[in-house]
């Protein structure tokens, strides 16, 4: 068995969001279990209502006269690309109850691949074995 | 402790018979990742499946994940603008 990998994804436009799912899918597809924990910014773009929607670019990427897109051409929109990492692989996604309450929203509102809602603690107990990435 | 199989000549990879194409062109990374993944669930054991990837990373991305969850990776043919990746199943 590999060393599972960590992510808290916390940024919550399209660009980031898919540098994650990017990491996710490539990490399920190696062997190796990915927790997720999903906060804040991110959280909000994993509500049902949302997910399919544009959610910009980091300021990084918004220059003046910038053209970048989120995504290379070809790429999966990241909602899909996480989807598939679910399939085939063990992955797990969770949303930060503190999150949760803060944008004053319940599981029903989340995409379904959140799995379910969670504290820190819990998620640092399947975390525990290998390193934490946050995006 | 990961070992390499050795890669087949050009000749005995056209005389390979594919149980499964998988055309990945125009996909992105991981797009031909995940693909190569969902159709080898597709074949039986000893079965050769064969990738089609516009993007050059992707021979040596199927290289390492064969070698990592216990495939046989065959090696890869020039196509037109894009590679075919050969993988056997080993599990």
């Amino acid at each position: 068995m590999s060393d599972p990998i960590a992510l808290v994804l916390f940024s919550g436009t399209d660009d980031k969001l898919h540098a994650a799912a990017t990491i996710a899918a490539g990490a399920s597809a190696m062997g190796r279990p990915v927790n997720i924990l999903v906060q804040f910014w991110a959280l909000d773009a994993f509500r049902a209502d949302r997910i399919g929607q544009d959610h910009g670019l980091a300021s990084d990427a918004i220059r003046p006269g910038s053209t970048m897109t989120a995504a290379p051409a070809g790429s999966l929109p990241w909602a899909e690309t996480f989807r598939q990492a679910k399939e085939l692989g063990d992955v797990q996604i969770r949303a930060c109850s503190a999150s949760m309450s803060f944008l004053g929203i319940d599981q029903s509102q989340l995409d379904p691949m959140v799995d379910d809602v969670c504290g820190i603690a819990t998620f640092f107990l399947d975390a525990e074995t290998g390193p934490v990435v946050f995006i | 402790m990961i070992t390499m199989t050795t890669p087949l000549s050009d000749i005995d990879l056209s005389a390979l018979e594919s149980a499964k194409v998988v055309d990945a062109r125009g996909s992105a990374c991981p797009g031909p990742l995940l693909e190569a993944k969902k159709g080898m669930g597709t074949v039986q054991i000893g079965q050769v499946i064969e990738i089609w990837s516009s993007d050059p990373a992707t021979k040596n991305d199927i290289g390492a994940w064969s070698t990592k969850v216990g495939h046989a990776f065959l090696g890869y043919l020039p196509g037109e603008g894009y590679e075919r990746v050969f993988v056997r199943r080993g599990k």
